[in-house]
């Protein structure tokens, strides 16, 4: 009795979370399906009333957001590269060596990630100008490692300190070198913390808005969610809330994909089996 | 394979930042093809001194030589020794082949050869089904024969062993053992064995090298370990159940014990005379119950109370509590401390026959074997009647050791 009320208790704690995250993705899926008339009608119902995919062949279609997207996935993708490795190799350094300074180094990279990004716009904006960096992709890769590198190195030099030493040593008795033995075991060992890293890495960079906004002045770096703000429409008194949704669906859907693929590699207990269990 | 593998280790020292002595001009020399056993209580440097021979701890001081090659500064990579850990170190996202196979491949070994060799080490231990599935599946038999499977594939020069049995329960623990006699008799390939089990130790090695507190103390065949053990450290940490020590006190042939005079041979109350309170050591098996003795010759009997008796069918333990003199008392506590133990009531443990009738709370008539009993110096802990012809090797650094930490005792 008391167990199929918690049971029952369960499930509706689960269809009321499920409704609350859920439900504005829904109305933008569900948005990005009607026509211009149906969004500026005053009180809009939630389905559409006549579905339509013109809002996916004009976005598609406009070379804007096109470039926009090869921006976004460009400079997230080799931000998420440089930044891992670059974190790889700095963490297993920290969880690995001792040497002076670790503390600091440990406690400066969490001081940077606690900075905020707007103090930073103004700066940089004068830095990249003289510098030439204004709106171009390195202009927005290099503040985009530098702030996701502190929390990529932290997890990451927790996971190398999950990984028993041994594992090392005995791949250096088996004749391998500290190189070798760091590729071919701690990295495939250290694979769950690299993928976390990588995938919080790639969604800082897909997502950022306001570098990506301040450092950019046209689509030639301008990344999506920047270039969202500049779909205003013929209209300034009614904006072409399908479009807007449209592409809203259109830049979440690479974010889904890549967490699916990547949650099979998230696996914990990966190094189960490595020792006595 | 007619490698000469000798492992010659020459006065090596391991001194930590701190100034903590983990090896103490220790010298053990392995020669080729025998399995050599490190043992000791936890803390006593037997680890440390095998990670120094594959070159995983830096060596202070001291020559290791492999073969005829000073490799105190090789690489481990470059030393070509196989080892086990002791938690077996698998890689846990590779199948049970290519972990076999790991050494191999970083040889660059030929894929065909590779194949022969990993079936043929997985024909021997018997891996042959489990050669696709990862470690993270194998019970922890099957993960030590995998680790054993990923050192004899190398033909390296030498095995080395930390503690390889020590995860395992004990059935398995004995079968492993037997085992390993078996792979090493027949590979016929220098090993060395770290362990603190005294039983692993006189089972599986030719020679045995007892260490305490990072110094050597007596180095020796397991049998001149358990018959002329070089001081009370060796004595107490050789044979289960462990050695009794009891106060004595030698008068003429006679050694007074706290339940009575036992007779010794004449030459050994000579070694021990005019030296004051002493204390001799007896093996639990050299009692036994008076009224199963049939020969009674070159022993005495005595009476005392037993306390706890456990029957085990082929034999008996019964134990009788006594008091010690404090001075004696503080140095047993002491020896109880290096070897690891609990806190030691002040008993006799003894090794009857199965077919004893004695009872708890008895009186009981108890013989003792005088010929066999061993006679201490409390301050030093050296044994007195130690026959140095069949004690192995005993390094006179190592009885000073013991004297001083008796004193300080």
């Amino acid at each position: 009795m008391g167990e199929t009320r918690a049971k029952i208790g369960t499930w509706l704690g689960f269809l009321l979370i499920l409704v609350w995250c859920l439900l504005p993705v829904v109305w933008i899926i569900s948005l990005s399906f009607k026509g211009p008339t149906e969004t500026a009608a005053g009180s809009p119902q939630f389905l559409p009333k006549e579905p339509t995919l013109q809002n996916y062949s004009d976005i598609i279609d406009n070379p804007d957001f096109k470039d926009s997207l090869i921006n976004s996935f460009g400079i997230a993708a080799i931000s998420t590269f440089l930044s891992v490795i670059l974190a790889t190799l700095a963490a297993y350094a920290i969880a690995r060596l001792d040497f002076k300074g670790k503390r600091l180094v440990l406690s400066i990279a969490l001081a940077i990630a606690m900075f905020p990004v707007v103090a930073l716009v103004g700066p940089l904006f004068d830095l990249w100008r003289t510098l030439g960096l204004f709106n171009t992709w390195p202009g927005l890769i290099i503040p985009y490692m530098s702030f996701t590198l502190p929390l990529a190195i932290w997890t990451l030099s927790a996971f190398f300190r999950e990984i028993p030493w041994e594992m090392e040593q005995a791949a250096q008795v088996d004749g391998a070198t500290s190189w070798q033995a760091f590729r071919k075991v701690i990295v495939p060992l250290a694979a769950p913390g690299v993928f976390t890293a990588a995938i919080l890495t790639f969604f800082f960079a897909w997502n950022e808005f306001v570098l990506a906004l301040s450092l950019t002045s046209t689509t030639q770096a301008r990344t999506v969610p920047a270039q969202l703000s500049f779909f205003v429409g013929p209209d300034p008194f009614n904006p072409p809330y399908g479009q807007l949704a449209t592409a809203s669906v259109v830049v979440t859907v690479p974010i889904i994909v890549i967490v699916l693929l990547f949650q099979r590699k998230i696996v914990a207990g990966l190094t189960s089996g490595a020792v006595k269990g | 394979m007619s490698r000469l593998a000798a492992i010659d280790m020459k006065n090596i020292v391991k001194e930590y930042g701190d100034g903590f002595l983990a090896v103490n001009d220790v010298s053990i020399d392995v020669q080729d093809g025998e399995f050599m056993i490190l043992v000791g209580p936890s803390g006593c440097g037997k680890s440390t001194l095998l990670r120094m021979i594959v070159g995983l701890e830096d060596i202070t001081g001291g020559e290791m030589m492999i073969g005829d090659k000073l490799v105190n500064d090789l690489a481990p990579r470059d030393r070509n020794l196989a080892m086990v850990f002791q938690n077996y170190a698998l890689y846990p996202h590779l199948t049970v082949y290519e972990n076999i196979a790991f050494p191999l491949r970083l040889a660059h070994v030929p894929d065909a050869e590779i194949d022969r060799k990993v079936r043929d080490a997985s024909k021997t231990l018997e891996l042959d089904e489990h050669l696709d599935r990862k470690p993270g599946n194998l019970s922890g038999g099957q993960r030590q024969r995998v680790a054993m499977g990923r050192a004899i594939v190398r033909e390296a020069d030498a095995f080395l062993f930390d503690e390889p049995l020590s995860n395992l329960d004990a059935k398995l623990r004995g079968q492993m053992r037997t085992e390993i006699t078996r792979l090493q008799k027949r590979l016929g390939i220098t090993t060395v064995y770290v362990t603190h089990d005294q039983t692993e130790a006189m089972t599986l090695g030719d020679r045995v090298a007892v260490l305490k507190r990072g110094v050597l103390q007596q180095l020796a065949t397991p049998r001149e370990l358990y018959e002329n053990p070089c001081n009370l450290f060796v004595a107490g940490f050789i044979g289960s159940p462990p050695m009794n020590f009891l106060p004595a006190t030698v008068e003429g042939n006679t050694v007074k014990l706290p339940f009575g005079a036992v007779d010794v041979p004449p030459e050994r109350a000579e070694k021990a005379a005019g030296k004051g309170l002493l204390m001799a050591g007896i093996r639990p098996e050299n009692f036994e119950d008076a009224s199963v003795r049939t020969d009674k010759g070159g022993g005495s009997t005595f009476r005392a109370e037993v306390d706890v008796v456990e029957w085990l069918g082929n034999e008996t333990y019964a134990y009788i509590p006594y008091e010690a003199p404090p001075e004696v008392e503080a140095q047993l506590r002491q020896l109880e401390r290096d070897l690891d133990g609990e806190t030691m009531h002040t008993q006799l443990v003894v090794s009857l026959d199965g077919s004893s009738r004695i009872k708890a709370g008895e009186d009981a008539e108890i013989w003792v074997d005088g010929r066999k009993v061993q006679l201490f110096d409390p301050a030093s802990g050296d044994n007195l009647t130690v026959d140095l012809d069949n004690a192995g090797r005993i390094p006179v650094h190592g009885t000073q050791q013991a004297a001083q930490s008796g004193a300080a005792g």
